[in-house]
């Protein structure tokens, strides 16, 4: 019997803690980002946005995205190809990147080496009711990744592995790609304004000094 | 293949002389020059994406950072691009396309017609102004107005290189 099946298991909701041996997705996303005042952030919608601002703070150097399911890591490399000295960090859940799982490919035959990708992979669309997603049924981002050319890749799911991957994200020359899977709780969502235009602003004023 | 008429060399001078670094395509046969002139310019990103859209995140990104971008691509590639024109209007984010179209003027593949007709309609209701280029002497006074509006006035602009321009593309029609 395949372990993949032609059905998701069905999912009514969330877990209610981390099981044993699990990597809770707001602690492991701020220690693999660890000091964030030098870097540049885009994250993804919903989960990945909160570990985001859980681990920075609403800072103008995150720029999170509410909307447009899909942007995020084409977003991080038009900002990574703009500013080749810093280091741009996309941090996305899976369900974003499988959107516009292509882009893994435009980015790996750039290989800016600017550039990083988190990808938060709780193998669920938590925003929409908890649906298992497609990482739950058999399917590999880092594998995509590493098939985008992408040339660091690492799959991470122990605490232990957290300091090497979050030093690798920031020091390695060529991009890099993490996958981090986490337990599919239920992290307290973080407000933040949605104003896009008015963060655009904000982070271009902190970056460039005028907006 | 035939020579290039001129403007499209002009073209990319223009793009050049305002600071455009970020070229993002799908191939496409008519924009062939400006594809294969920032592939071969070492001063500018040539990102080749794998659907349109990236390239609208791409110029959004590229703004945050302080640099320009443009997206060249297809009419039907348009289609591709509608829910992530939501962050340019949102965002109120700069945003520079040059569309070549298909779907209309003597446009020979009937596949073509249901997104070349629907282009521009989509475009405009996703908030992007559309600039229609028929002939070759319009193209360069067209680009600098939308260079203009996009770079300094931070609108969305659509640039559309017609069929009446580009000349519609043959196809065997099973004939003797």
């Amino acid at each position: 019997m395949s372990k993949m099946s032609s059905k998701p298991g069905l999912r009514t909701g969330p877990e209610e803690k981390v099981q044993d041996g699990m990597l809770e997705r707001r602690h492991a996303v701020k220690t693999l980002l660890g000091d964030t005042s030098d870097i540049l952030i885009v994250t993804g919608l919903a989960g990945a946005k909160d570990d985001v601002l859980a681990a920075a703070g609403d800072v103008p150097n995150a720029y999170t995205l509410s909307g447009a399911m899909g942007a995020a890591t084409a977003m991080g490399l038009g900002l990574a190809l703009a500013q080749p000295d810093k280091r741009v960090i996309v941090v996305t859940g899976e369900g974003e990147l499988l959107m516009n799982v292509g882009t893994l490919a435009s980015v790996g035959v750039l290989n800016p080496p600017n550039l990083s990708i988190v990808c938060v992979d709780n193998e669920r669309y938590g925003e929409t009711g908890w649906q298992e997603s497609h990482t739950g049924r058999g399917v590999d981002m880092a594998k995509m990744a590493e098939g985008g050319c992408i040339p660091n890749v690492r799959t991470v799911t122990k605490e232990s592995e957290l300091k090497d991957a979050g030093q690798m994200l920031r020091e390695s020359n060529g991009t890099s790609f993490v996958l981090v899977k986490v337990a599919p709780t239920d992290a307290p969502s973080i407000h933040r304004s949605r104003d896009a235009s008015w963060h655009k602003g904000r982070f271009r004023e902190a970056l460039l000094g005028t907006n | 293949m035939a020579d290039a008429p001129a403007w499209q060399d002009q073209l990319y001078d223009l793009l050049r002389q305002q600071n455009v670094t970020q070229f993002s395509y799908v191939p496409d046969a008519g924009h062939r020059i400006l594809i294969n002139r920032s592939i071969a310019d070492a001063d500018v990103h040539s990102v080749s994406v794998t659907t349109e859209e990236e390239g609208v995140a791409l110029q959004a990104g590229a703004h945050l950072g302080g640099a320009r971008s443009v997206l060249l691509m297809q009419s039907s590639g348009v289609g591709n691009c509608v829910n992530f024109f939501s962050l340019i209007q949102h965002g109120r984010f700069p945003f520079l396309t040059f569309v070549s179209m298909r779907g209309d003027f003597g446009e020979g593949n009937p596949w073509q017609y249901a997104m070349g007709q629907a282009t521009q309609p989509v475009l405009e209701a996703s908030g992007i102004t559309c600039i229609r280029v028929d002939s070759p002497d319009e193209v360069i006074p067209a680009a600098q107005a939308a260079c203009t509006m996009a770079f300094q006035s931070e609108q969305a602009i659509a640039v559309l290189l017609t069929q009446k321009l580009l000349g519609a593309k043959a196809f065997s029609t099973g004939d003797a």
